[in-house]
């Protein structure tokens, strides 16, 4: 390997040392995969219903970071990404209102909210 | 004049609207729906009136048309237009459908007096009317097929307008089948001339078809017209399928007057001689109608010897008299065709108008041999069908000596066995007319005879069509009919006093046996036809044409039927449950998988994101070479 070429997974001191110093976009992305990560985790694991909307809050708030950061790092003159946000909360809002209803509404008819009771649409 | 030109398309429209209000408003209402029935139709005929005088004035000729058209639909880049083309051919036509439309709706409001229905009849009769014009003037053989259909669909109607007789309703099925079968075949022929000349527009197929002749030859266009021709062969009644016609005689008399007998039934003949630019080009063709119309005159005039019926023996006459336009159309004489066309429907319409009178009279009794004496209780009737049978029999000067002579001389120019066809029907037309006739009116008068002098609505018009079958002839003769209506070159037709000796004595002697036989009873009917014995019987029974039809149908089409059901339960029913069966198989082994566990899919959907995007990093690295050796 000659020296002209970085390899990116050569780390140096140096290189821990700027991370850790200087927050860049690097952060945000490790962030939203974090909140990613424990949200499809919750998603996955949760028994009860509202746990499980809260968990998918949690992924798309994971994307809007993303979206933000980006738009913020990254050489475009509009604000796109902000504005795409945006639209995840106010789509993301809605959800949780129509989620939150049925919710309730699954309580009232079978008494429960454990997702593993409600699979009366298996095969 | 150009007025009527210009709104030749208020002809057929006029009638459509007094069928439209008719069936909307006045159904119910006999005498209003009677009143605008005809004033519409009145309406017509002066304006047809207008239209031929226009065309005369204005020199329009065969081969310079007035054409207005539009373009109706375009379907798959192809525009059908819809319009009018003003010839004198058209302008005949318009004249004799509109004269015969009138005199018949006049005659109805007799003939209808005490029918509850004659409101829906006035609406029908509209309908025909409207439709058979629209025919007439028809630019493109699309327009043409469609009014071609709508007649047809209105002599349905009509031939089952007491569609609580089961005869009428089995009639009216017969006749649009029949039909329809000789439709399918001209369909097939009008797409063939799309697909060939790229347009089926008269007058530009008037123009491409020589050239098309002269550089491909006439194979393929051979065939085109003889396709085309199944059409007229269903619609005018031709052998083999002329069956349906008589039949037809179910209906209403004036029906069977203006339908059967003028108009519609010529439609064919009509066609064939609107296209003759087609088919004059092909030799194949104009033999198969010559010999076509040839056998159907003689073939059905055999026929109407030995018929009792009143109504079935003009309708087998009417057949014999259609054979002879195809005929003439077949030994290349538009003239003749069309001369004779326009005299038939004159008396033709007059000798059924009689029939109409007569069987009314009659309380509904058809059976010329239970009439009798008639002369005496229905003078004017009597008159009036005696010019009808002297105008078909042609004796000078009555309309069919001119029309017929003509037909007979153009058949001589071309063929000496179709003259001799066309002769011996002469001869038979002559004897069973005179049959009729001598037999229904002459001799006594039965004891329980209920027959009286019919009202004036019914009488008057047999006045003003015999008046037509006394001069109509005439009239074309004098007038010079060919100068305006022929195809190719004009030339004089005089009269050949050796060809119209030879029918007018053959006439004579076709009266004279006639009156021996049934008047004098110098030979007993009876007797002859035990003597004649098979030939009687066969002729009696119509040549067993019609069981013919019920055999072949019985073992062909039930046949076909039988292997058909037994394809269908045992072969493609097993086929169909077989797939079934193996899709609910599989279905069952992939519904394992959906347990209903929310979570169980998102993780499913999550392993497949997973797949994906290595997939995605995978294609960037190899195949697009972005990253270069990140990895």
């Amino acid at each position: 390997m000659t020296l002209d070429i970085l390899h990116p997974f050569s780390i140096t001191f140096m290189d821990m040392m700027n991370f850790a110093t200087h927050i860049g976009l690097a952060h945000f992305l490790l962030l939203s995969a974090v909140l990613f990560a424990i949200g499809l985790f919750g998603l996955l694991t949760k028994r009860g219903i509202i746990p499980v909307l809260m968990c998918i809050e949690l992924m798309l708030n994971a994307v809007n970071i993303n979206l933000v950061a980006f738009n913020h790092y990254m050489p475009v003159d509009d604000y796109s990404g902000e504005l795409m946000a945006i639209f995840a909360v106010a789509v993301a809002a809605c959800e949780v209102a129509i989620g939150v209803a049925l919710a309730f509404r699954i309580y009232r008819d079978r008494g429960t909210v454990n997702v593993d009771d409600l699979n009366s649409l298996k095969g | 004049m150009d007025f009527a030109l210009t709104h030749a398309y208020l002809i057929p429209l006029l009638p459509a609207l007094a069928f439209v209000v008719i069936l909307a408003f006045t159904r119910l209402d006999k005498k209003k729906s009677a009143a605008i029935a005809i004033s519409m139709m009145s309406v017509s005929f002066v304006l047809a009136l207008l239209t031929a005088g226009a065309v005369l004035t204005d020199h329009l000729v065969m081969s310079a048309t007035y054409i207005a058209k539009a373009v109706w639909v375009t379907i798959g880049g192809i525009p059908i237009s819809m319009g009018m083309l003003v010839d004198p051919l058209t302008a005949m036509m318009l004249f004799v459908v509109t004269t015969v439309s009138l005199l018949v709706q006049i005659y109805s409001i007799g003939y209808m007096a005490h029918d509850p229905g004659a409101g829906r009849f006035f609406a029908f009769l509209s309908l025909f009317s409207a439709s058979m014009l629209g025919l007439v003037i028809s630019v493109s053989f699309i327009q043409m097929y469609a009014f071609w259909e709508l007649v047809g669909l209105c002599s349905y109607l009509l031939i089952g307008f007491y569609y609580y007789k089961d005869s009428a309703r089995e009639a009216a099925k017969k006749a649009f089948i029949t039909t329809r079968i000789g439709d399918f075949g001209m369909l097939l022929g009008i797409i063939a001339c799309q697909v060939a000349f790229g347009t089926v527009d008269f007058m530009e197929l008037r123009s491409i078809v020589p050239q098309y002749v002269w550089s491909s030859g006439t194979s393929f266009l051979t065939i085109v017209g003889i396709l085309l021709f199944i059409g007229p062969i269903g619609k005018s009644g031709q052998f083999p399928l002329h069956v349906w016609l008589p039949d037809a005689m179910e209906g209403p008399t004036p029906v069977s007057a203006l339908i059967h007998a003028a108009t519609m039934v010529v439609a064919g003949v009509y066609l064939v001689g609107r296209a003759y630019f087609i088919f004059s080009q092909l030799p194949i063709v104009m033999e198969i109608i010559a010999w076509v119309g040839g056998f159907t005159a003689i073939f059905a005039a055999s026929i109407a010897i030995t018929q009792r019926p009143f109504k079935k023996i003009l309708a087998y006459s009417t057949i014999s008299q259609l054979g002879y336009m195809m005929l003439a159309l077949g030994v290349g004489s538009l003239t003749a065709s069309m001369f004779h066309l326009m005299t038939h429907a004159f008396f033709k319409a007059l000798l059924f108008l009689c029939a109409g009178a007569v069987i009314e009279a009659m309380n509904d009794e058809a059976d010329i041999f239970k009439m009798g004496g008639l002369r005496h209780r229905m003078p004017t009737t009597f008159a009036c069908m005696t010019i009808g049978v002297l105008a078909i029999s042609g004796i000078p000067p009555f309309a069919g000596f001119f029309s017929k002579d003509m037909i007979l001389a153009a058949a001589r120019e071309v063929s000496m066995p179709l003259y001799i066809i066309a002769t011996i029907t002469a001869f038979m037309t002559a004897f069973y007319m005179a049959r009729l006739l001598f037999v229904a009116f002459l001799g006594d008068v039965k004891d329980d005879c209920p027959a009286e002098e019919t009202n004036a609505f019914m009488r008057w018009p047999l006045v003003v069509l015999a008046a037509l079958s006394v001069v109509s002839g005439a009239a074309g003769h004098f007038l010079d009919f060919g100068e305006w209506i022929h195809y190719g070159p004009y030339h004089e037709e005089a009269i050949d006093p050796v060809i119209a000796g030879v029918s007018i004595v053959l006439t004579l002697i076709a009266y004279g046996l006639a009156y021996e036989i049934y008047v004098k009873k110098r030979w007993s009917a009876m007797e002859i036809s035990h003597r004649l014995g098979f030939i009687y019987t066969l002729s009696y029974n119509k040549y067993y044409v019609d069981e013919f039809y019920a055999l072949v149908r019985g073992a062909f089409i039930d046949g076909l039927a039988a292997v058909c059901y037994w394809l269908d339960v045992h072969v493609v029913q097993a086929i169909l449950d077989g797939l079934a069966h193996v899709v609910s198989l599989v279905s069952e082994i992939l519904s394992i998988a959906q347990n209903g566990q929310v979570q169980r899919y998102v993780a499913v959907f999550y392993c497949g994101v997973i797949v994906l995007a290595l997939y995605g990093i995978y294609y960037a690295v190899r195949v697009l070479g972005i990253l270069g050796g990140a990895f």
